[in-house]
């Protein structure tokens, strides 16, 4: 008998079933009768509650990127890749024992430590494409303001020096990769890395910040080989830094950023 | 006046000496003849020593570019409406030759620029842990052999050895294809697919066929990522399929199978795949006979190293000793 390893019981009051159709025995031990039961959560009704993933939209139109990222690459990068990977996650948890797990935690314990299981690709690419539309807005690009500013040039030096670092670190993947602007967790600052296929800086524990997709997929139409265009012309006028000071500012909710405040007796 | 220099070997005066006397010279024996016979001088004047040339000479300037973009079989349109002119041509000019032209860059004045391609990938893959430029080579190679795997016109059915083979290992080309696309949809990211000859007995576990046998001498279908090939593994490529987005997207966009599948119908030359197989059975079985000679060999050495020399031959025939001749 395989107990389901996710059922965290849902406080909500709606009912999280098992996507598995193995009933839990109740012959291995028995659940007392005041005992939420989680094969049965509302006894007497015939239906059970099973949730999948679906396609979140990106915040604005698909043309409204023009004309640094065509309406046609939006269309197909959002509608037939990221849709992809989709369907796909969502017939892996079909059987799969991460069902119920939320996104984040399905890509760092399906990563695994560097053996990734068969889950991996698609939960990680899923959450990276999410990200990606999120951080990008039409009119984006520019300089950002106020803390976002200060931490960047805390941890850059310059803000040119960050763009240079960004764009050196994309263009050094070679093959399908992410490059990310990510907070360190225990270093509690900021810093730039590029990752190949779909890894991002998730599973080793990191916040990200801003993520840029270099497959080429994301870029082929519009710029064909012509990497450093794209990546500056994100930079200068696609990336949204209103996101990033709303992730900066979740972020900070488990990374400490400014000096301790030690009172002063 | 300088002393009569001595040649070395006879002992012999010679007053030529004296004019390399910075030398340690010996007369050949022509010269002993020669120099005996006349009897210059004293009266000759001493000459500057020659400067001892330099046996090597000076390495030439290095080649800037050892390794040339091969050009394509067939014009860049010829391949129309399967893979347009304008993929053919971002792929072969900006692709291939932005490989070409990095790994020249890198390899330029080193050792490995005499090297032949094919060795160069192997050596720089470094079982495992490749070389800056292994990406580089690799990638040169697979696409030269991707641009010569297909043919305008191509498609069609193989014949003869080929055709044998693929119903032997797969049942029936369709069954290739299936796998072949199979093997396309599932390499996540970047990468080729192969149709591969494996004719030694190294188990990658890469290799997928739908009738696995512990026989070797069979055509298997394989994927690899990024830049990597079945070179490294050992096997014989026999045809090669260019699953990076950039060899599809601008005529198929997202649609990998649809790709595939043309390539398969449209646009592959049997005939080259089936040269290849003649080449890679001929190259097996040569490899094999080598093989089997060395191992005969050491199992030779070790036999007479292991067993003690015993002569089992009958004892000779007691005969009256020969007198040993005066001369």
């Amino acid at each position: 008998m395989v107990l389901q390893l996710v059922m965290a019981p849902n406080w909500c009051g709606c009912g999280v079933a098992s996507a598995n159709s193995t009933k839990i025995s109740t012959n291995a031990f028995k659940m007392s009768s005041n005992r939420f039961n989680f094969s049965k959560p509302y006894p007497g009704r015939a239906y059970r509650v099973t949730a999948y993933y679906s396609l979140t939209t990106p915040p604005y139109e698909l043309d409204a990127l023009e004309p640094y990222m065509s309406k046609r690459t939006v269309e197909i990068h959002w509608g037939k890749h990221h849709n992809e990977h989709v369907e796909r996650l969502n017939k892996h948890l079909k059987t799969s024992a991460f069902y119920g797990h939320t996104l984040e935690e399905m890509v760092k314990a399906t990563y695994n430590n560097g053996s990734p299981l068969v889950e991996f690709n698609d939960s990680s690419s899923v959450w990276s494409h999410d990200f990606f539309w999120e951080s990008m807005q039409p009119n984006g690009g520019s300089m950002p303001k106020g803390g976002v500013l200060d931490q960047i040039e805390k941890d850059f030096g310059t803000f040119t020096n960050f763009k240079d670092e960004f764009t050196f670190a994309a263009l050094s993947i070679f093959g399908p990769g992410w490059v990310w602007l990510y907070l360190k967790k225990n270093e509690r600052k900021l810093a730039v890395a590029p990752t190949q296929n779909a890894i991002s800086p998730l599973v080793w524990g990191d916040i990200p910040i801003i993520g840029l997709d270099m497959w080429e997929h994301a870029y082929y139409l519009d710029y064909k080989d012509d990497r450093s265009a794209y990546v500056n012309n994100f930079l200068d006028h696609l990336v949204s830094w209103h996101s990033v000071m709303v992730r900066m500012m979740r972020a900070e909710a488990f990374v400490n950023l400014g000096e301790p405040k030690i009172p002063v007796a | 006046m300088q002393p009569a220099t001595a040649c070395a070997s006879s002992g012999l005066t010679i007053p030529w000496l004296r004019r390399c006397s910075s030398l340690r010279v010996k007369c050949s024996t022509s010269q002993r003849a020669h120099c005996a016979s006349t009897s210059t001088a004293d009266t000759a004047e001493p000459i500057e020593p020659i400067e001892p040339i330099d046996p090597i000479e000076t390495d030439p300037e290095p080649d800037p570019e050892p390794f040339k973009l091969k050009p394509l079989p067939y014009p860049f349109n010829a391949l129309e409406p399967h893979m347009s002119k304008e993929t053919v041509e971002y792929h072969w000019e900006r692709h291939h030759r932005g490989h070409v032209d990095s790994l020249n860059a890198i390899i330029q004045g080193t050792e490995f620029a005499e090297m032949e391609l094919e060795n160069m990938v192997l050596t720089s893959y470094n079982e495992g842990n490749p070389l800056p430029f292994f990406v580089h080579a690799s990638q040169v190679w697979n696409h030269d052999f991707f641009w010569e795997t297909m043919k305008p016109g191509g498609g069609g059915n193989p014949s003869n050895v080929l055709k044998y083979l693929i119903e032997r290992d797969f049942g029936s080309l369709d069954e290739l294809a299936k796998e072949i696309q199979n093997a396309a949809l599932t390499q996540f990211g970047s990468g080729w697919v192969w149709l591969a000859y494996k004719a030694h007995r190294l188990g990658v576990g890469n290799d997928i066929n739908p009738r696995p046998s512990k026989k070797d001498k069979r055509l298997v279908v394989v994927k690899t990522p990024n830049a990597v090939s079945p070179l490294v593994w050992d096997y014989y490529p026999l045809l090669a399929i260019d699953v990076w987005e950039h060899a599809y997207y601008m005529d198929y966009e997202n649609r990998r199978g649809d790709y595939v599948s043309v390539f398969l119908d449209k646009l592959i030359s049997w005939d080259v795949v089936s040269d290849r197989l003649k080449n890679a059975m001929f190259r097996a079985s040569k490899r094999e006979k080598m093989e089997k000679r060395e191992m005969l060999l050491d199992k030779m050495k070790e036999a007479r190293l292991r067993v003690k020399a015993v002569d089992l031959r009958p004892t000779p025939k007691a005969r009256p000793k020969m007198k040993r001749r005066q001369y």
